[in-house]
């Protein structure tokens, strides 16, 4: 939806001349934006109890920093403040949800200008930004400050689900670090990804309920599933997206995850691993159905999700880094124009022409 | 024609790389840090003021058709010149420039200036467009650089400003931070005269009401 609809809706003494659809809704922008911070409200407490304090703190940083730096830019350019519309609370949120759970206390402020006023703002504020604001932001400081953004604080919850983990145990250190499942499997491979956990069921367990090293938003798979669910029943988000996208990380890395001795045995990978560990899920639900950095048409969209799912695939089994998600949606985000040019919805009540003669 | 008009011109309405939007290669890539910024700087508007001379001064006997090789070949033998000197004299600097300054062969503001200016003007003129030109391009590279710098190592021109307590956004000094503060002083610039112009209007609208 347009911003620029919610502000003509604000000024009724006008008459206002549009052309068709004229859809009665009580629909709106502030709205929308609302309800996906709730939906990611479960997520995000989870993931405040599992790695405690430190959490909190950053995600306060980052959702402070951007509506302030939001505020800040629209009343230096002169324009109407909109902080309360959530847009800004909800970048802030979802660029939380991609960091790292403990780190200094400058890394949410950079990042929250970099996605605020480098991302939105330079390219005309809401609604018209290229690139998604919160992964710009995680890209920004994960160039900036690369050790401090690799550093992985391991959860307050321990194997038994009681508060009996390395956090809980060791209360008089600040934070004990440990590696990410993806981390790990890129370093040491899948065997000792298995080990760290105990057995496949309960990795997959450990996975699905979020008590593992990650970032904030890695943590829950299944509380993000619950919330994306819900957008997906009030019709904010297709089910194409998130099902493309996952989907076609799952079978990807089921055709060429797989490695026995170091050697590639294609159809032998792990694509429950793929599919419920990293950022894909958050990444799946919350960031590749933006409204405004992705494709218009359904069938745009699923193009889009298909590139998100390869490239995050290619990244994470040959590229340097152990996760791609943020990356393979940006990339994709560069894209999108060109998609929208070429995708266009078939009209109603048209006949395909007859194919030309040379 | 107006000498000083011509050097000023270069330095902020026709500066190559905010304004003419040339050389944009070494200004990204040679501008991590203050003193680098300022001897690619320096070179080029050598190179430039020469090459301007040298081009005015055959003007007449260079045959349109061939113009441009004859112009590179001219750039190249300079650009020699000043890589040996550089070698010579400041072995650091030209390790630290290292293939940037062969590039500058064939930076678009040099031939730019050749083509534009220098083939159409006398040998005068055309040295002062070189300085001014080149002087716009020192000072563009130099506020980058010190901006980069600053932001992204927390010193400048190698002295250390910021203290302990300042932790530099490394991608300032990367590629990236290059575009955008490239990008954001285009956009100040162009802010400001917007403003100016703005104000200009105002007060000639003011003026027309009394």
């Amino acid at each position: 939806m347009d911003p620029k609809d919610n502000k003509v809706n604000q000024t009724p003494e006008k008459l206002i001349v549009t052309s068709s659809p004229h859809v009665h809704d009580t629909e709106s922008v502030t709205k929308i934006m609302w309800i996906v911070n709730l939906t990611l409200l479960p997520a995000a407490v989870f993931s405040v109890i599992n790695f405690g304090l430190p959490a909190l703190v950053t995600m306060l940083l980052c959702i402070a920093g951007s509506v302030a730096f939001e505020a800040a830019i629209q009343y230096w350019r002169k324009k109407e403040i909109t902080v309360s519309d959530g847009s800004a609370v909800l970048t802030g949120l979802l660029m939380a949800m991609c960091l790292p759970p403990s780190i200094p206390w400058y890394i949410p402020l950079v990042g929250s200008f970099a996605a605020i006023g480098i991302a939105k703002h330079t390219m005309g504020g809401l609604g018209h930004n290229i690139f998604n604001p919160a992964h710009i932001g995680r890209a920004f400081v994960m160039a900036s400050y690369p050790v401090a953004m690799t550093t992985w604080a391991v959860t307050r919850i321990g194997k038994e689900g009681d508060f009996s983990g390395a956090m809980g145990k060791i209360a008089s250190l600040d934070v004990v670090t440990g590696a990410t499942p993806l981390g790990i499997l890129k370093q040491q491979g899948y065997q000792a990804l298995v080990d760290s956990f105990g057995s496949q069921a309960a990795m997959y367990k450990a996975l699905l309920i979020g008590n593992r090293g990650g970032s904030l938003g890695e943590t829950s798979a299944i509380l993000l599933i619950i919330g994306g669910l819900i957008l997906i029943a009030k019709k904010y988000i297709k089910w194409q997206v998130p099902v493309v996208m996952i989907g076609t990380v799952g079978i990807l890395t089921w055709i060429l995850g797989g490695k026995v001795d170091g050697k590639l045995v294609l159809f032998t990978g792990d694509p429950i691993l793929h599919m419920i560990s990293g950022g894909l899920i958050i990444g799946a639900f919350f960031m590749a159905t933006d409204m405004v950095t992705t494709p218009i048409t359904t069938k745009g969209q699923i193009i889009f999700a298909v590139g998100c799912g390869v490239i995050t695939v290619l990244i994470r089994l040959y590229g340097g880094y152990p996760e791609g998600v943020c990356y393979s949606i940006l990339l994709m985000n560069a894209v999108t124009p060109l998609i929208d040019r070429y995708v266009y919805p078939k009209k109603f009540g048209s006949i395909p022409e007859p194919a030309k003669r040379r | 024609m107006n000498l000083w008009k011509e050097f000023t011109k270069g330095l902020i309405a026709e500066n190559p790389i905010f304004r003419l939007a040339l050389s944009l290669c070494p200004a990204l890539a040679v501008t991590s840090n203050v003193y680098n910024a300022l001897g690619m700087g320096l070179t080029v508007m050598f190179v430039i003021t020469c090459n301007n001379i040298s081009v005015s001064t055959f003007r007449n006997v260079i045959h349109p058709k061939v113009r441009v090789p004859v112009y590179i070949i001219s750039i190249a033998t300079i650009v020699t010149v000043a890589m040996l000197v550089l070698e010579a004299f400041l072995p650091v600097l030209f390790k630290e420039l290292g293939i940037y300054l062969s590039l500058v062969v064939v930076f678009a503001i040099i031939l730019a200036r050749a083509e534009v200016f220098a083939a159409k003007n006398k040998v005068i003129p055309a040295m002062v467009d070189g300085l001014g030109m080149g002087a716009g391009f020192t000072l563009g590279m130099v506020t980058i650089g010190g901006i980069r710098e600053i932001i992204g190592n927390g010193s400048f021109f190698g002295y250390q400003l910021l203290g302990s307590w300042y932790h530099p956004p490394l991608i300032v000094i990367l590629a990236p931070g290059g575009f955008i503060v490239i990008g954001f002083i285009i956009g100040a610039m162009n802010l400001s005269e917007k403003r100016k112009k703005e104000k200009m209007e105002k007060t000639a609208a003011a003026g027309g009401n009394i």
